[in-house]
C-alpha cells in the first residue's frame, strides 16, 4: 500500500477558505440557506465550514443539519454487509430554503442521488447545491456535478481518497492511497 | 456487529445480546425517521411482506403494517377468520400458497406455541413471530426493553417486575428472556394460580405481595388477565383480583420510589391498573406504542437485509 499527499494542512486550509468565500459570494448572510452535512464523512467538513463562517467571516448562527442516507441507498441487499445507519440531525424544515449538501469526496454520485430523495422528507427546498472537497473526476455513475469543489483528482478505481480531520484523525490532510 | 445472527425472529430465546443492541441502535434511527414531516424511507421497495394473523390482533397488526409501509415494502394481509383455513387447509399449505406469490417475509401470529419455529423448517422466507400462543412475542419484549432504555438510560441493572397473568402470557416469557439477556433483575408477581410452576428456573424471583414488588422495582410491566385463554377459574372474582393485584394512584403515591408503569395493551381499566395510573406521567404506555413501530421497522429492516435473492 502506498499513499501520496494530495493536500497538506496548509493547502487544505487555503482550499477551505476559498470554498467558504465562494459560498458567501452566493449566499451572502445565509438567512435563507441551510447547510446539510452528509453522514458519515461530510459531517466534519460541514462543521468546519460553519465554524469558519462564524469565526473568520463573522457570519454566526448558520443553520447546520446532518443527513444520513443509509435508508435511501440503492444498494440495499446488494452488499455483503447490512448497511448501518448514522444519526440524522435536522430539527428544522427545509421548505423554500436554499440547501447546500456538503460531503468530503464526490465519487459515483449515488450518495448524492440518495440524499436528494432523503432531503424531501424534510420539505421542498427552493434549490439544492453541492459542495465537495474532493471531486473524483471520470468516476461518476450518474449525471451529478458539484457547484463548489475543492480539488479535482483523476484517481483510478483501485485508489482510495482519504480525507483526515484534526478533530477526528488528529491531522488535516487528504491522501490518495493505492492498494 | 452489523448483522443479525439469525434469519428469522422466532423468539428472544434464539437471539443474542448483540442482536438486541443492533436492533435498538437501528430503531433509534427509525424513531427519528417516524418523527419527520414525511415518515417514510424507500429501503424495502423491492420486498413483499405477508402478515398472517391466525389469531385476533389490533395493535400488533397495525404496528407491523405501519412499520412495513414506512419502509416502503409491499404488504399483503391475511386473517384466518376469512380464509381457507376454515376449509381445512394446513398451515404449511396456506403459507406455501402465499409464498408462491413471491413473498419475501412472513409476519405471523398463531394460537399454537411453536408455530413460527415449525414454519421456519418448512419454508424459505424470513419469519417474524408476532405471537405464538402462550410461547413468545419477541417484538413486544424488544419494544418494552427499548422503552425502558429510553426512559431510564439502560436496561442493565434495572429492577423490573412483571405483574399479572404470567401463566398465559407470551409477553411475560419474551420479556423475561430479553430482560435477563440485557442484565436486568426480574421478579414476577401475581396470584399463585397464574404463575407457572418452576418459573424460577428462568432466573426470576417470585413475589406474591404487589406492594413489596413495587417498592423494589424501577419498572412495573402490568399484564392483562387473559380471560379468553382460561378454561378454569384461577381467582375468585375480578374485583378481588383488582384489589390484590391492581395498581392504583394511591398505591403508587404511598411508595418512596417513583416507578415507570408499562402495559402491552389492551388495558382493562380498573382491573390491572386504574385510569389515573394509565394516564399519569409515570406511565409510558403510549410511548411503547410509538416505539413499537420503530422497533418493528428495525427488525424488518435487519432481517430483510439478509434476504439475498437479487
Amino acid at each position: 500500500m502506498s499513499q501520496k499527499v494530495l493536500l497538506d494542512a496548509t493547502q487544505l486550509q487555503i482550499t477551505l477558505h476559498r470554498l467558504v468565500c465562494q459560498l458567501i459570494e452566493n449566499h451572502k448572510n445565509f438567512e435563507e440557506t441551510v447547510l446539510i452535512g452528509l453522514q458519515p464523512r461530510g459531517k466534519f467538513l460541514a462543521q468546519r465550514i460553519k465554524q469558519m463562517l462564524s469565526e473568520d467571516y463573522d457570519i454566526p448562527n448558520v443553520t447546520l443539519g446532518l443527513l444520513d442516507i443509509t435508508f435511501y441507498r440503492d444498494d440495499f441487499r446488494r452488499t455483503e454487509k447490512t448497511l448501518e445507519a448514522n444519526k440524522t440531525q435536522i430539527d428544522f424544515v427545509v421548505e423554500d430554503k436554499r440547501v447546500v449538501f456538503i460531503d468530503d469526496v464526490l465519487y459515483t454520485g449515488r450518495s448524492i442521488n440518495a440524499a436528494l430523495t432523503a432531503i424531501q422528507s424534510f420539505g421542498r427546498p427552493k434549490e439544492v447545491e453541492l459542495l465537495c472537497l474532493i471531486d473524483r473526476r471520470f468516476s461518476r455513475h450518474l449525471p451529478i456535478q458539484p457547484d463548489y469543489r475543492g480539488r479535482q483528482v483523476d484517481a483510478i478505481n483501485e485508489e482510495k481518497v482519504k480525507v483526515s480531520w484534526l478533530e477526528n484523525e488528529g491531522e488535516d490532510s487528504v491522501y490518495v492511497i493505492q492498494n | 456487529m452489523s448483522e443479525l445472527s439469525v434469519n428469522h425472529l422466532l423468539g428472544i430465546k434464539y437471539i443474542k445480546k448483540e442482536d438486541i443492541d443492533l436492533i435498538f441502535k437501528t430503531a433509534d434511527h427509525f424513531k427519528e425517521v417516524i418523527n419527520r414531516p414525511i415518515k417514510k424511507v424507500p429501503s424495502l421497495r423491492d420486498i413483499t411482506i405477508a402478515n398472517l394473523f391466525f389469531e385476533n390482533s389490533t395493535r400488533t397488526r397495525l404496528s407491523f403494517e405501519l412499520a412495513e409501509k414506512r419502509l416502503s415494502a409491499d404488504v399483503i394481509n391475511f386473517s384466518a377468520a376469512s380464509s381457507s383455513v376454515k376449509k381445512g387447509e394446513t398451515l404449511v399449505d396456506t403459507v406455501n400458497n402465499i409464498l408462491s406469490m413471491k413473498v419475501d417475509m412472513v409476519v405471523m401470529r398463531h394460537p399454537n406455541p411453536g408455530a413460527g419455529v415449525f414454519l421456519s423448517k418448512h419454508i424459505g422466507a424470513s419469519i417474524v413471530n408476532a405471537g405464538d400462543g402462550a410461547h413468545e412475542h419477541p417484538t413486544q419484549a424488544l419494544l418494552d426493553s427499548f422503552s425502558i432504555r429510553e426512559k431510564l438510560g439502560e436496561v442493565a441493572g434495572k429492577n423490573v417486575v412483571i405483574v399479572g397473568d404470567i401463566l398465559h402470557s407470551r409477553v411475560a416469557l419474551s420479556n423475561i428472556y430479553a430482560l435477563k439477556l440485557q442484565g436486568a433483575n426480574v421478579k414476577v408477581c401475581g396470584p399463585k394460580t397464574l404463575l407457572p410452576k418452576y418459573i424460577e428456573s428462568l432466573g426470576v424471583e417470585v413475589e406474591l405481595d404487589l406492594r413489596k414488588a413495587l417498592a423494589w422495582c424501577d419498572v412495573a410491566n402490568m399484564l392483562r388477565v387473559q380471560n379468553e385463554r382460561m378454561d378454569i377459574c384461577y381467582f375468585p372474582s375480578t374485583r378481588e383480583y383488582a384489589q390484590q393485584y391492581g395498581v392504583t394512584k394511591e398505591l403508587l403515591n404511598s411508595l418512596d420510589n417513583e416507578i415507570v408503569i408499562m402495559h402491552p395493551g389492551p388495558i382493562n381499566r380498573g382491573v390491572e391498573i386504574t385510569s389515573d395510573v394509565a394516564d399519569s406521567d409515570q406511565s409510558v404506555i403510549l410511548n411503547q406504542v410509538e416505539n413499537g413501530v420503530a422497533v418493528r421497522m428495525a427488525v424488518i429492516y435487519l432481517l430483510a437485509s439478509k434476504i439475498k435473492n437479487i
